[in-house]
């Protein structure tokens, strides 16, 4: 009961960075129909953003407040990560749209060996660490010298994994903006015809994906407090199962995957192998691609003849 | 029905007596929509069957239940060959129908290998006859005379479908470089390189201009006549139905409301009131065959 | 601005600066952390950021100058040259007989390339020409136009091709240390064994189309990989397996032994004639996949591939049976890594799974979408390309001199090739060689344009 409890605990926190990656995949996916292979290495980077910000803004500019300098950390990283997803948009895929459906997958793959590369020359091929913070935690429970605890950096990736979703889900499903994203995934050409500026939709779905890797990657480097160039693909390939797992272009699909992969992934090192872990995650995308590709929430395929 | 229109016509119809293919009790549901509703016809052998009917009848779900792409909810679909042999296609993969039972169809929006020639598009249509000459493959690697010889006749049949569809100057040219009209040509050229024995064509008249149309009645009334292939088709174009057809069998909501020969079906009033139901194009376009027709054989 | 407007060809000026600086502006938000703040440990094991201003300055400089030539010179320079050539562009005679005699040409030169470069260098010079560049090509060669048949001529999108690769690799590497098998015996058995695990692989996956096939293979090709890393007992984990047995010449063996190649000819012992031995072996092993491709193109399984390529539907409705016909290309294609691999293990004499990468698999897709998918020349001229420039950058070390001597160009080489592969996809997006030679023909054989060749669905 108590690994289980903390199991689930390691595994909500480990699935809502997922979760919030697995949006990106899922949105441009829904709107434009490919996988933006890119994402994960967008995330790593915009760990990388984190990193640099918290150092300047705690070394360089001395502030004090743990809280205030991560808050402005993720604004920062945001801002920046949205504006890296935006310029790779407008020069990587945009040209590509409408064209043969294989060059953008492989313009994607393209920028996601050109982002990590990037970073690995122009920050080196080294492990990132920081010095921790936000330190200590809640003991929820304490049973046979085992103690179940939740960390303050659990919380506070679960409150802004949730307030950013609550705000993210309010822009998406009650504003113009989000009509017209709704209404490119529909049909693109009639969206353009009614007046929808599609590109400037597309645009906005990719700033939209970064800017939750963005906080995705904030989060993910005050959590583990350690980053390195390599970082992007297997998060990235876990986040994509996420969104596959829950239905992909379904936004509330990719929360719950997320939910259920990184819940997936703790419990598996918990009570099997640590060392399969990422065999069991590959594993379930396989499984359910194989047997339910509509996944969780997502409309089945019709075949037309 | 079919049993009152049998009374009042006395003498018996090739359908009921010599049917290639018996389509009994299909009901095709999708979620809570019916598209087909207990629906029974039979085609009759070396006969141009029609199925008409408003748009969203169910006619090409019929189509695609014949031809494996669906698998009907419930009922019979029994196909007999002229050798004797009888298939259930209900109970067939799409790819075994073809193959095996001997059912070729096209499609209403054209589904040519686009990128690949004309010629070699006849040639994918022969593929199991080749495959089997190409030993499965293993001979043909080899380079083994059999499978040269085999690939010849192939050829030999493409060039027949090819002169029968007057593609033979395109022959080398990519398919999806062709006049839309050529297309439809060749995607039933392709059909018959299977060697049918029901060719099932749906909407092979659509976008074609009149001259176009009256071509391709010519292409189909010569399949009847040389290679004993029967025929069901949809159609819109009621030129088509009316001039080419031995049967007409109409479907409305998934429902068959008329079957019979065209007179029958052309003066049958619900026939009539199904097609007034629909929108004013298409009641003109009846009204107008009609008179043609019987001005044609008033003359 | 209104003036501009009305002169279209004239390139404006003040808007080509204001678009440049805003270019400029937002490489400052691009760069500025990542390349002006360098994370450095310090002596206390601390992270610190050092600013590296003037490298940022620079960077941002070739953006706002390159923008600029680009708004001002090279796009009106392109859109001039397009209203020039007229629509209906046939190809001229002279590039219709290069075309033709390209590929015999380049097979001549493959022939002799070896004997060209030992006497220009030496033997002991031709070491690095014959290794890194000749080998190290047509292995990728070889790769991709074993991938070809599923990706270029299948239409199967497959991101875990590597995986077969390793397949191969680790058949020879296991079987030769362990059973002491030799490579002649074990090449075909390597081939045999890929092949199986891609009937089994693919058998559940192949009818899943588009996207979702490309996800699984990916999947499939990360669990062999992770597999090998942790089934220790077996592969030895991420340590990997040393001391494979070298490949023998009819059990002629190639080292300084009395049996030895070199005693045997009576030359000074150099490691040079295995390397060229080599050379010619996978050359045959590449022209191998290219003979029988070839050849099946030209046979019913493979005009069964290339349609299912175009529709799928339409293969159905013509008897032909999909799943059969898939899992040949799938099965075909493992084969052919299943042989490149067992070579790569008897070349390397050392496997580990850090060859194995999704990186890799992305390499050889990337290859075969560059090259033109489904052509045999594109798939060899963009491996060239691709490999070959990357391993070009290696010999950069000139650049030092310049850069300094902490500048590394071997740290460029991948970020190059990803700046490579979405340069070339944007402006060649159906790739190097983008139309369809037809199978057969009855009167005269036309290429068929890119434009009406599908790229599959699955």
């Amino acid at each position: 009961m108590d690994v289980f409890l903390q199991q689930l605990i390691n595994g909500i926190t480990l699935g809502s960075i997922y979760g919030l990656i697995a949006i990106g995949y899922t949105m441009v996916f829904g709107i434009i129909g490919m996988v933006n292979f890119a994402h994960g290495d967008v995330f790593m980077t915009s760990a990388f953003i984190a990193l640099i910000f918290l150092l300047v803004l705690t070394t360089v500019l001395g502030i004090s407040s743990m809280i205030l300098a991560l808050i402005l950390v993720m604004v920062i990283a945001m801002v920046l990560t949205s504006l890296m997803s935006w310029a790779i948009e407008r020069i990587a895929y945009r040209p590509l749209r409408g064209s043969f459906r294989l060059a953008p997958l492989i313009s994607a793959i393209g920028m996601s060996i050109v982002l990590s590369n990037f970073v690995q020359v122009a920050q080196g091929p080294r492990n990132k660490p920081i010095p921790p913070i936000l330190s200590g935690g809640i003991e929820v429970m304490n049973t046979n010298n085992f103690a179940v605890t939740i960390s303050y950096k659990q919380i506070l990736i679960w409150v802004v994994t949730a307030v950013l979703l609550a705000g993210f889900w309010y822009l998406v499903q009650k504003t113009s903006l989000g009509r017209a994203q709704r209404a490119c995934e529909q049909d693109r050409k009639m969206a353009a015809l009614l007046g929808v500026n599609v590109d400037r939709t597309i645009s906005l779905t990719f700033v939209m994906g970064a800017a939750l890797a963005a906080v995705a990657g904030t989060l993910f480097l005050s959590y583990y407090g350690v980053v390195n160039f390599s970082d992007g693909f297997v998060p990235g390939v876990k986040a994509f199962t996420a969104a596959v797992l829950g239905g992909i272009g379904s936004l509330p699909g990719a929360v719950i995957g997320g939910l259920l992969i990184g819940l997936i992934e703790t419990f598996w090192s918990g009570y099997f192998s640590i060392d399969y872990k990422d065999v069991a995650a590959f594993s379930i995308l396989a499984i359910v691609l194989i047997f339910m590709p509509q996944g969780l929430l997502g409309r089945p395929e019709v075949e037309k003849v | 029905m079919s049993e009152t229109l049998t009374l009042s016509r006395g003498a018996p119809l090739s359908w009921e007596t010599n049917p290639v293919l018996q389509v009994e009790h299909v009901f095709m549901r999708f979620g809570g929509l019916i598209a087909v509703n207990d629906l029974s016809f039979s085609v009759g052998r070396g006969d141009i069957t029609a199925l008409i009917g408003p748009n969203g009848a169910g006619k090409t779900t019929v189509f695609n239940c014949i031809t494996g792409f669906y698998k009907p909810t419930q009922g019979m679909l029994r196909l007999q060959h002229a050798a004797g042999s009888t298939f259930l296609l209900e109970r067939m993969p799409d790819f075994r129908i073809s193959a095996k039972a001997k059912v070729a169809r096209t499609f209403q929006n054209i589904r040519l290998f686009s990128g690949m020639t004309v010629l070699e598009n006849l040639l994918v249509a022969q593929h199991n006859t080749l495959m089997v000459a190409s030993g499965m493959t293993v001979l043909g690697v080899l380079g083994l005379p059999g499978y040269r010889n085999a690939e010849k006749r192939a050829i030999e049949k493409a060039k027949y479908w090819l002169e029968k569809t007057g593609l033979t100057l395109r022959a080398d040219d990519p398919a999806g470089d062709l006049p839309y009209g050529a297309q439809r040509r060749l995607e039933i050229a392709r059909a018959m390189c299977t060697e049918p024995e029901l060719l099932c064509l749906d909407e092979p008249a659509a976008g074609l201009n009149p001259r176009e149309s009256a071509e391709l009645n010519a292409l189909l009334l010569g399949i009847r006549e040389t290679e004993k292939t029967s025929i069901l088709l949809i159609e819109h174009d009621m030129s088509v139905v009316m001039e080419i057809s031995d049967h007409v069998i109409v479907l409305e909501y998934g429902t068959k409301i008329a079957d019979g020969t065209p007179t029958e079906v052309r003066n049958d009033p619900r026939v009539i009131a199904a097609y007034l139901g629909v929108d004013d194009e298409e009641i003109d376009l009846v009204e107008e065959t009609l008179d043609e027709i019987t001005e044609g054989t008033a003359t | 601005m209104a003036e501009a407007t009305v002169k279209k060809h004239g390139p404006d000026l003040s808007a080509a600066v204001k678009d440049a600086l805003l270019s400029g502006l937002i490489a400052l938000g691009l760069f500025g952390p990542l390349v002006g703040l360098r994370t450095e440990q310090n002596i206390r094991n601390e992270l610190v950021v050092q600013g590296r201003w003037g490298l940022l300055a620079s960077v941002i400089a070739v953006i706002i100058v390159g923008r600029f030539l680009l708004l001002t010179l090279v796009w009106p320079a392109m859109a001039a040259r397009k209203e020039r050539v007229t629509p209906a562009e046939a190809p001229s005679p002279v590039r219709q007989t290069l075309s033709r005699w390209f590929a015999p040409a380049s097979l001549i030169f493959l022939f002799l390339y070896p004997a060209i470069v030992v006497s220009l260098l030496g033997f002991q010079g031709s070491l690095k020409w014959v290794d890194n560049f000749g080998i190290q090509i047509l292995i990728y060669v070889m790769l991709g136009w074993g991938l070809n048949i599923v990706v270029g001529l299948a239409g199967l999108l497959d991101l875990g091709y590597v995986a077969f690769y390793a397949v191969g690799a680790y058949s020879y590497a296991l079987l030769s240390t362990h059973f002491g098998f030799s490579f002649w015996i074990l090449l075909p058995m390597a081939g045999i064994f890929a092949a199986l695990w891609g009937i089994m692989l693919g058998f559940p996956v192949l009818r899943l189309r588009g996207d979702y096939l490309a996800i699984v293979t990916l999947a499939f090709g990360e669990i062999i990989r992770l597999v090998l890393i942790n089934w220790r007992d077996l592969t030895n984990g991420s340590s990997g397996i040393s001391s494979i047995p070298k490949i023998t010449l009819f059990g002629i063996k190639f080292d300084a032994s009395p049996t030895g190649f070199a005693k045997m000819m009576d030359l000074p012992v150099s490691s040079a004639y295995y390397k060229i031995f080599l050379y010619y072996l996978i050359l045959l092993l590449a022209l191998l996949t290219a003979f029988v491709t070839i050849r099946l193109r030209k046979l019913p399984v493979g005009r069964a591939w290339e349609a299912l390529r175009e529709d799928e539907i339409a293969c159905r409705s013509l008897g032909i049976n999909t799943t059969n016909t898939k899992l040949t290309a799938f099965a075909l294609g493992a084969m052919f890594a299943g042989f490149a691999g067992s070579f790569f293990a008897a070349r390397q004499g050392f496997v580990s799974p850090e060859s194995f990468t999704f990186m890799e698999s992305a390499i050889i897709v990337a290859i075969v979408v560059l090259g033109g998918m489904g052509s045999m020349v594109g798939v060899a001229l963009a491996a060239v390309a691709m490999i070959g420039g990357t391993e070009l950058l290696r010999e950069l070390a000139f650049l030092k001199t310049i850069f300094g001597d902490n500048f590394n160009p071997d740290q460029f080489r991948m970020l190059i090739f990803g700046l490579a592969m979405v340069g070339i996809m944007i402006w060649k997006p159906r790739g190097f060689v983008s139309s369809r030679q037809p199978t057969i023909f009855l009167a005269e054989k036309k290429a068929i344009a890119g434009t009406l060749v599908k790229e599959g669905h699955g």
